[in-house]
Order: C-alpha cells, then sequence, then structure tokens
C-alpha cells in the first residue's frame, strides 16, 4: 500500500489498474442520485495550493467532498508567503490539524517530496512545478481505457511545449507503464534534450501523425515566443496545431485544459466526437477519488475491501 | 615588501615525535616506514623507525598502521565571511578543514560584503590571525562586486596580501574584461582563478542537463556552459601569457579543452571536487538539495573524464569548493534550494574510499592531488622534509565512520556524502608547526 502520490514512477502497473477499478466503480455511484460515501467521514483532506488552479482544485475538492471528507482549501498566496513563512513552516503549521491528506501544488520541482518529509499526512502531488502531475496522467489513463480498452501497444503522440509540461512527463510514465507506445513531438527548442530516457521517441515533425491511435495537444503559452523558445505563434500554428487536415478519422484527441482554441488544436476539432477533452475533466472526480481511496481509506481499516461502493 | 599570503594561527611550535609511521609523500619520494620528530613548529629529523631522538617535554604519538601524509591544501573554500556568518564564520571554517587533513586554504571573496579591496582584506586578515585554526590565503575579487564591469585595485590588493583574484560565484563573461585583468596581472601577478560558465546557456538551470533533469523537469545547466568559456579563456591566456586557474571542473568537454590549451603552450591549470570525482546527476533523482551545486553533478562519462583528468594531470589538484549553507536554506524544494555542498572534511575519506581503495588511482597521486593547489597559486607546496615547516596529517586508512554520525566542525550539515561509509580517518592535523585538530579518540602521550 502506498504512503503517498508524488510520481508516476510510485505506481507499478498493477496499482495503476487498481487504481482504474476503483475510479470505475466510483464512477457508476456518480450516476446515482445521492452523490456522497461515507468513506472518509470524519477526516481532513487540505488543498495547498501556492498556483492558480481552479480546476485542479475544485476536482480535488469534489472527489473528497464525494467521500465525505472535510475539505479545506488554503493558498498561501499573498499572505503568509509574504511574510517569509517557508513552505516548511506552513507545512508544519498545517499538520498541526492532523489531516488524513494534503494535496499540493506549487511553481518549483520537487516541493511534493519535501511536503512528504515535512508531516505525517499523506502527500498528493497535483503538480509541482515543470515535474509531474501524477494524478492528471491517471485520469489520462482512465479516459483512453475507457474509449479504447486496453493501451497495450496503441500509439499516443504528445504534442507541443514538452519542455514546460508536468502532464507530459507524467503521461510518458504512466502510458508506457501500460503498453503504449508514446511519442513526443514539437519544436526541438521545447523538447528537453535526454527525454527519450522515458521511454519516448521524439520526432519534430507531425509528417507521421496518422500513425497515432491518440493525439494529445498540449497547451501553448505565449510565454514561450517572448522566452524566444519559438519565433512566433503564427509559425508555430502553421507546423504543430491539431487540426481536421492532420487528423485521421479514429483518432482519439485529447488535451489538459485549459484549451486556446485556434492555437495548439482547431475549435473544430475541440467540438468534434474524436476529443474526449470532457470526459478527461469526468474522470479527474472519479480517478481522484480511487486516489484518496486507495491512500486514506484501504490503509487506515485495514478491513477487506468492499466490493462496492457502499452508499451513504 | 607585500605580506605574506597566509596568514593565521599564531603557532606555538608544538614539539612531538610520530613513531613508526608509514611516511608517505609523493612531493619528496617519501614511502616507507620511518619515525618523524617536529621540534619548534619544523621538521627535525626522518629517523628509522624507533631511532628518533625525542625532544625534552615533547609528546608521542603511535604511527602504528598508519600513514603521515603532508598536511592537504584546498585552493577553493567559502568561509563565508564577512556577511554570512549563520553558515560558517573563519574559526568553524578552518577547523572543518583541519578535521580533513587540511593545513592551509584559500577563501573566496564572494562574501557580503565582496572581498574587494584592501581595507577589507586587511581586517580579514586580522581576523583570520586571531580565529583560524590553519593559515588562510585570500583571494579577492577580479571585478569589484563581482560585477564584471570593473577591476579591483589589483596591485594594492596584491601588497596587501592576495594570493590572487576570481569572481567565483560567477564568470568574468565579458572576453574584454578578463583581458584587461590578465594584462594588469603582468603589473602585480597573483593567479586568475576562473569560474567558468556561460549565463546565456545556464540560463535558470538548477541542475545538470541530461536524462535526469529532462525525467525531473528540472531546468538544466549543459556542460557546454562550462565547456565554451574554458575554450574561450584559456586562449585569452595564452595570448597574454597570463597564469591562469580554472575552478572546479565537471564536464567532459572542458577536460579537452584544457588538454588542448596546454598542449598549445597556454599557461593554465585545473582542479576537480571529490562529488564531481564521485557522484553523478542520478544523486538528483532523490531531489535531495545536497546534491544542488554549481557546476552541477554530471554524468558517468562527465566522471569519468575528471578522473581521468586528474589521472594524467590534465587537472592537477582537487579543491573541495567547501560551500557551507544554512540547514534551513537548504530545506526547501530543490528549485530554491542555494547551491553547494561542504567538503573539508570528507575530501580525503571520500577519495580515498571511492578511488583509492578500488584501484582506480593510487594513493600517492591523490595525496600529490591534494597539496598541489598550493603550487598552483604560487605558494609552498607542503613537504615531509627535514627543515620544512612542519604540515603533517596522520591518516588511519582501516577506520570506518558515517558521514554526518558525529556532526561536523563545520557550521553547516549540507554534506553531498552524509550517511555515507567511508574508509580512513584523519587523527591528527598540523598546520604551520602546530597542532590543529585532533580527533577525539585519538590520545598523545609523554614521550
Ligand atoms: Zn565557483
Amino acid at each position: 500500500m502506498m504512503r503517498h502520490l508524488l510520481s508516476i514512477d510510485d505506481l507499478d502497473r498493477d496499482a495503476i489498474e487498481r487504481i482504474l477499478a476503483r475510479a470505475a466503480s466510483f464512477a457508476e455511484v456518480s450516476g446515482r442520485e445521492i452523490k456522497k460515501l461515507p468513506t472518509l467521514r470524519g477526516r481532513r483532506v487540505l488543498n495547498l495550493f501556492y498556483e492558480n488552479s481552479t480546476r485542479t482544485r475544485s476536482s480535488f475538492e469534489i472527489a473528497a467532498k464525494t467521500l465525505s471528507a472535510d475539505v479545506t482549501n488554503f493558498s498561501p498566496s499573498g499572505s503568509s508567503v509574504a511574510k517569509g513563512e517557508s513552505l516548511k513552516d506552513t507545512v508544519q503549521t498545517l499538520s498541526a490539524y492532523d489531516p488524513a491528506a494534503i494535496v499540493v501544488r506549487h511553481p518549483h520541482a520537487g516541493a511534493a517530496v519535501m511536503v512528504s518529509r515535512w508531516t505525517p499526512a499523506a502527500v498528493i502531488n497535483a503538480g509541482d512545478g515543470k515535474h509531474e502531475h501524477p494524478t492528471q496522467a491517471l485520469l489520462d489513463v482512465y479516459t483512453l481505457h475507457r474509449r479504447l480498452g486496453a493501451l497495450d501497444g496503441k500509439r499516443i503522440w504528445i504534442v507541443g511545449d514538452i519542455e514546460h509540461s508536468r502532464v507530459a512527463r507524467s503521461d510518458i510514465l504512466a502510458f508506457t507503464r501500460m503498453g503504449a507506445h508514446v511519442t513526443v513531438c514539437g519544436p526541438p527548442t521545447l523538447i528537453p534534450p535526454g527525454i527519450e530516457a522515458l521511454g519516448a521517441t521524439v520526432r519534430y515533425t507531425l509528417d507521421d501523425l496518422r500513425e497515432a491511435d491518440v493525439v494529445y495537444a498540449l497547451r501553448m503559452q505565449k510565454e514561450r515566443m517572448t522566452d524566444a523558445y519559438i519565433p512566433s505563434l503564427r509559425e508555430y500554428v502553421a507546423r504543430y496545431q491539431i487540426n481536421g487536415r492532420r487528423l485521421g478519422p479514429r483518432q482519439v484527441v485529447m488535451h489538459p485544459g485549459p484549451v486556446n482554441r485556434g492555437v495548439e488544436i482547431a475549435g473544430e476539432v475541440v467540438d468534434s466526437p474524436q476529443a474526449v477533452i470532457t470526459a478527461q475533466v469526468e474522470a479527474g472526480v472519479v480517478v481522484r477519488m480511487a486516489v484518496l481511496y486507495e491512500l486514506l481509506a484501504g490503509a487506515r481499516s485495514g478491513a477487506p475491501e468492499p466490493s462496492a461502493p457502499v452508499l451513504a | 615588501m607585500a605580506a605574506p599570503m597566509l596568514t593565521g594561527m599564531p603557532a606555538p611550535g608544538v614539539d612531538l615525535v610520530i613513531r613508526e609511521a608509514h611516511v608517505l609523500d609523493p612531493n619528496t619520494g617519501l614511502d616507507g616506514v620511518h619515525d618523524v620528530v617536529v621540534r619548534g613548529g619544523e621538521i627535525a629529523e626522518i629517523a628509522a623507525p624507533g631511532t628518533a631522538t625525542v625532544p625534552d617535554g615533547a609528546e608521542a604519538v603511535s604511527g602504528e598502521r598508519r600513514h603521515l601524509l603532508p598536511g592537504f591544501f584546498d585552493p577553493h573554500v567559502h568561509l563565508r565571511t564577512p556577511g554570512h556568518e549563520h553558515k560558517e564564520h573563519i574559526e568553524t571554517g578552518t577547523r572543518s578543514a583541519a578535521a580533513g587533513g587540511y593545513c592551509a586554504v584559500v577563501a573566496m571573496p564572494n562574501t557580503d560584503p565582496v572581498l574587494d579591496s584592501a581595507p577589507l582584506l586587511s581586517a580579514l586578515r586580522d581576523a583570520a590571525r586571531r580565529d583560524a585554526r590553519v593559515p588562510v590565503g585570500f583571494m579577492p575579487a577580479i571585478t569589484r562586486g563581482l560585477q564584471g564591469t570593473e577591476l579591483t585595485e589589483m596591485a594594492e590588493l596584491r601588497d596587501e596580501g592576495a594570493v590572487g583574484f576570481t569572481d567565483d560565484g560567477k564568470p568574468v563573461v565579458s572576453a574584454g574584461m578578463l583581458r584587461r585583468a590578465m594584462r594588469y596581472q603582468k603589473l602585480c601577478g597573483g593567479v586568475l582563478a576562473l569560474h567558468e560558465e556561460d549565463p546565456s546557456l545556464s540560463g535558470r538551470g538548477v541542475m545538470h542537463e541530461g536524462e535526469v533533469s529532462a525525467r525531473l523537469g528540472l531546468s538544466g545547466i549543459p556542460s557546454l556552459s562550462e565547456a565554451v568559456m574554458v575554450a574561450r579563456d584559456a586562449m585569452l591566456a595564452r595570448e597574454e601569457e597570463a597564469r591562469t586557474h580554472f575552478q572546479h571542473l565537471s564536464a567532459w568537454q572542458t577536460v579537452e579543452a584544457l588538454a588542448a590549451a596546454k598542449a598549445a603552450g597556454a599557461p593554465v591549470s585545473g582542479e576537480a571536487s571529490p562529488h564531481h570525482l564521485l557522484l553523478t546527476d542520478e544523486a538528483v533523482l532523490s531531489l535531495d538539495t545536497r546534491m544542488k551545486m554549481n557546476p552541477p553533478l554530471r554524468t558517468e562519462r562527465d566522471r569519468q573524464a575528471i578522473i581521468a583528468g586528474l589521472r594524467d594531470g590534465t587537472i592537477e589538484c582537487i579543491a573541495t569548493d567547501h560551500a557551507p549553507h544554512a540547514a534551513d536554506e537548504k530545506d526547501v524544494p530543490f528549485e530554491e534550494a542555494p547551491m553547494g555542498t561542504t567538503g573539508l572534511e570528507t575530501a580525503f575519506a571520500a577519495v580515498y574510499t571511492g578511488l583509492v581503495r578500488p584501484g582506480i588511482l593510487p594513493l600517492a597521486l591523490v595525496v600529490e592531488r591534494l597539496t598541489a593547489g598550493a603550487r598552483l597559486v604560487g605558494l609552498p607546496t607542503p613537504r615531509i622534509a627535514r627543515g620544512a615547516p612542519a604540515n603533517l596529517c596522520l591518516v588511519d586508512l582501516e577506520t570506518t565512520w558515517q558521514v554526518g554520525e558525529s556532526g561536523y566542525e563545520s557550521r553547516s550539515d549540507n554534506c553531498c556524502f552524509a550517511g555515507r561509509r567511508l574508509h580512513s580517518r584523519v587523527l591528527l592535523t598540523i598546520a604551520a608547526g602546530a597542532v590543529a585538530y585532533r580527533e577525539r579518540s585519538f590520545a598523545l602521550s609523554a614521550a
């Protein structure tokens, strides 16, 4: 039983499959009228977000509340940080509230690992710098599983700014662990040297995009232009945009959101049935419920796991 | 007449006899069991085992199954004084040095304020005279405030006892500026020690650029950042015939560039740190901030090239780049942590354990590289010879210890070797004729 979720590397294939199965069982509950389970009643989950992310934070919040946990959102930006309080001080202070789990989002790689050393709570990495975003990767795997079945042998292309993407890193690890072949594609300036070591193939053009079963577009930020990673957004769009001209009819399209319509992905693709972007958002809640369950409920009770969740 | 360049530790001139130690000094060719007599702070006699004449009131030390080496010399340490005494100060830094077997160190100028003026140098030398456990030399900055735009008063600083000049912590980005320093050096002498890095290539990097940085999503510092600057500055040094020393080399391309520059006749030298000789960027996978240093830990290929360079003399010496930080400064996410690891207390044991015991480098070569820093900065090399000042360290090669298990002499605990089990322990350090360090369990007795 794992104690934290800091990286996809913490999970072997069995663990990922267990989370997928658990998420699927929670998905049934979401279909029912009373969307609440007593599993984590009386336990505290703290969302510690040093970076704004309404999507990820509310997804964790809904997941924890659906399991009847008490959720507190803590956004230190402006308050204690301005007063010079260190991350360690903050975490130790919050630990005094005896949280069962701390969900942490931080602009710097390695923050979640450090937090896990400073608190007895289970720590979930909700994105640390350019490093990882493991629950995003799990919900991506879950979404694809639902759409395509097992990922063994599937070809997945991740397109765009790989260098600055924690989603790309976690996805490469998770997809390859589930048996898929992963290709990363983007401007050479946005592909970090050494990324092949994670198990991905590198391409600089979309010429062979048709071989992909899944096309995963990443958000392109305008700052990349001003930082001189790319000459212009125009040239980026011309070479790397996922649009109807480039896509085959059966390819599944993903995006971690929020989408820049008309930049990394054409509007018509976002709205097409090939895109599973909304399904990814829905999957976020059940997958995060499953992660909380794995970390908190299973570990604590030691009781035999219920075959189906009990309704409140 | 210029001031002597090393200051500190008013020597009481100890008298002692070290009996039957294996004396190893590659600088004098000694390699065998001898008695060594220290009298009035000098090496008075090197005699056959059991035959030394013992001065009245001298202490005796058993050297049996122990090695007596020349004291080590570190041309690159950070004593953090003035301004960062919460990390280290002269007393703790030199105590740490003595505990590592060092008989002298050279302190870097990236302090607050920056050591870039003669009055400050004078004040620091006074402080060292009071507080230092081993003699200290100071290298003031090449450019005022390490800003890279105006030369310091190099001639006056030399008169005040500056060993040489360095902007360590930063490169001299402007080639024109460095060339001017090299030309001015003709007036005043003193080695120019260079921290080599091209900021436009290093960017916001926090570790080596490669597979591990790609994995961790950390911005990388490419090896080229160091190598292109060494190539550039070696060319300047050759043209200006300027005595130039490259600090903390880390990349295989740099070793190639340095070898080529030497072959072309450039008056250049280089140093490597124990951490670059023993660790790679794989150590960063743990996100342990003690593994964050500049230049960063690089790959196995780089490490092997640094070892090969040290073996064949392309890299002449081992320097620790002892860089202490306070615990709370390192207890932060990796990207936020300051760069640097301590190293004085572990240098010999780490290199002995990692390179000598496995047969990768001979002990004599390592001892030579641990003393060669003195020659490179224009100071006398510590040596075991009759009439020489006593700069010695006695080590037990068989003892093992765990780094950090009983704390550190340094004020800081950010040691990249923490927790490692190392072979060999420094028992006694004699610096400039005085006992600078004695291991707690190690007793001297009346002769
Ligand atoms: Zn440096």
